[in-house]
């Protein structure tokens, strides 16, 4: 095997700092995430970018974590599910996917949040357009596009009324 | 009555895990020491295998394990037939069926360890249609033969009435031919497995699937019978492993599923890392790629469906005969279940005083297919619904008033000779037209469900 350098990763993970070993220049913002900090909320699928399971925001912006390369986000803020919001206080999003039923298996729930909570900080009021193409980069392959679209409007409606993470 | 929860939307009951991101899922499971696995697949369609070393592999830094077909107690699994291997130790019927397994610090060890595994497989002819597969000189996808045996016949058949005398009494045929494709389940979650030596002899499994009693059981059959090689274990890892292990001695865990549809049923990695665990002493994970769950895990049957109906000028089915081919792929898995349930439901809700249906199930060299969304019965409502449409066309009928006409009532039989007691298709096709603002002539809005005259 090749020698490898070590490098330390500074970065802030949902306001909180950590320092992290990485070992492999190529290693990904996804496998830190989850095999260094063990912050589970962003899931692999496919790590190709396909699948949008693993959906973070690094300094405000939507990304695939399983395509960031965590040793070119020295520094930055990462927000994952966790970071939006707990169960005693659920970010508007949150809550809006619990009451409009847009889970079943769950599992592209965090990054259908992430990409949700990214278009909703940035465009308060969407169309359905908007929040069809905001969520074109995230498979649900229960099929729950529909109820998740009716959360995403309703977590706008909720967040322009006052309410929510603002 | 008042109902307490029926017609009321309720949360879901882990809805809360799934928005916060607490839902842990097996792949979210970290215990300190845990080896990644990878296998080496048949890179043929169909091989005999001439040689396997494992011993460059072994030698690999970083490899604490590498398992073949010698260290499978019970190398025979299956839900009724016992045809598939865990490792395929001479033959291998499909392209990616795993020959051996490797545990290593890293899964990009594991991967480097698969190029130093020296596999020579002698290429065989394969056959992939099961219509080639089912004559009689077609390569042998299996020796017992391409097409699975239901007792003396080569097809699973049900009846009722006699299908001859329907016919002669049919004003005209209508038949065609209907094709189901394959299809891949592709759940978000790819297979993980997660299988963790316990320190008083047990294993402890985390494991993706869908049905955990109905693995649980191969698991038991994989692991604990059969030869005994428990003492090759015994050298290698700290404490002595049971020599059978048992129901008890194999903690099942499982839990939230990513996604499944059908696709979770089968042993796809689970009886892989217990081995690795039992033979490493060490807890080991295997998470398949997105590639691996595409190209190998268990997938939607094709079918062939052949319709032959006898039907009256007035929309009566006097005479229906069905034959289907379930391409099973190379093992037999669920097949004959998915075939029972095929053969019972693909005539189709309607009164057929005259039916029936065989439906046969062969082998080819293909992934082997599994449970996908009802069993075999998707496609018989696709293929059973089609032709009725097909029928109303060639009859000059309403689709809606064909399906009234033919409706199972109470008191009818199955071709399964099961004898209805609790119909309300009439009724429930009178909601659906209303619903669909479909009109009624007011022969069929009068029908019922009752009995219908004899």
């Amino acid at each position: 095997m090749e020698r490898r350098e070590m490098a330390l990763l500074e970065i802030k993970v949902n306001g909180r700092e950590y320092q992290v070993v990485v070992v492999d220049a190529t290693t990904s913002l996804l496998t830190v995430l989850r095999e260094h900090l063990h912050i589970t909320g962003p899931k692999i699928g496919c790590e190709t970018g396909d699948c949008g399971a693993c959906s973070v925001l690094v300094n405000g912006q939507l990304r695939n974590a399983c395509l960031t390369n965590a040793l070119s986000v020295r520094g930055a803020e990462i927000v994952t599910v966790e970071g939006v919001g707990g169960s005693g206080k659920l970010h508007a999003v949150q809550k809006a996917f619990y009451e409009n039923h847009a889970s079943q298996c769950g599992f592209c729930t965090p990054g259908m949040i992430m990409a949700s909570k990214a278009l909703l900080d940035r465009n308060a009021n969407p169309s359905e357009m908007e929040i069809k193409e905001a969520l074109a980069g995230n498979l649900s392959r229960c099929g729950s596009y529909k109820n998740i679209i009716s959360a995403v409007k309703n977590a706008a409606e909720e967040m322009t009324d006052g309410g929510g993470d603002q | 009555m008042t109902l307490k929860n029926v017609g009321k939307s309720k949360p879901r009951y882990n809805a809360l895990e799934h928005v916060t991101g607490e839902a842990k899922y097996v792949d979210d499971i970290f215990i300190s020491g845990t080896l990644a696995v990878k296998a080496l697949r048949n890179p043929v369609h169909k091989g005999i295998i001439r040689k396997l070393d494992i011993s460059k592999a072994e030698k690999l830094p970083g490899v604490y394990g590498v398992i073949t077909a010698a260290d499978v107690p019970c190398n025979t699994y299956g839900y009724l037939t016992l045809d598939q291997a865990v490792l395929a130790e001479k033959e291998a019927r499909y392209m990616g069926e795993p020959i051996a397994a490797v545990a290593a610090d890293t899964v990009e060890i594991a991967n480097e360890a698969l190029d130093h595994i020296d596999l020579d497989i002698e290429k065989q002819t394969p056959v992939f249609d099961p219509l080639e597969a089912m004559k009689a000189d077609a390569p042998k996808v299996r020796p017992e033969g391409n097409v699975l045996m239901v007792g003396e016949r080569p097809y699973r058949l049900v009846y009722n009435g006699n299908i001859e005398k329907g016919f002669a009494q049919a004003d005209e045929i209508v038949e065609n031919e209907f094709f189901f494709p394959s299809q891949e389940h592709a759940p978000i979650e790819t297979q993980v497995s997660l299988a963790v030596p316990e320190k008083d002899g047990r294993l402890t499994i985390h494991t993706v699937t869908q049905g955990m009693y109905f693995l649980l059981k191969q698991l038991q059959r994989i692991l604990g019978q059969g030869e005994d090689l428990s003492h090759r274990w015994a050298e290698r890892i700290k404490y002595t492993p049971r020599a059978h292990l048992g129901f008890s001695d194999i903690k099942y865990v499982g839990g939230n599923v990513g996604g499944a549809f059908g696709g979770k049923t089968e042993l796809h990695a689970d009886a892989i890392t217990a081995l690795l665990a039992l033979k490493t002493g060490r807890p080991c994970k295997w998470r398949w790629t997105r590639e691996e769950e595409m190209l190998h895990s268990a997938r939607h049957s094709p079918w062939r469906m052949t319709f032959k109906d006898g039907v009256t000028k007035d929309g009566r089915i006097v005479a229906r005969q069905v034959f289907s081919i379930h391409d099973a792929g190379a093992y037999t898995g669920l097949s004959s279940y998915v075939v029972d349930k095929h053969t019972f439901y693909v005539a189709g809700p309607y009164y057929l005083p005259n039916v029936e249906v065989k439906c046969s199930v062969v082998y080819t060299n293909k992934v082997p297919t599994g449970a996908i969304r009802g069993f075999g019965v998707t496609p018989g409502t696709y293929g059973c619904e089609i032709q009725m449409d097909m029928i109303a066309e060639r009859l000059g009928i309403d689709p809606w008033e064909l399906r009234f006409i033919n409706a199972m009532r109470n008191g009818d039989q199955l071709a399964t000779r099961t004898k209805l007691d609790s119909v309300y298709l009439i009724e429930t096709m009178k909601k659906l037209a209303e619903m669909a603002n479909h009109p009624l002539d007011k022969k069929y809005s009068a029908l019922t469900s009752d009995p219908r005259e004899a």
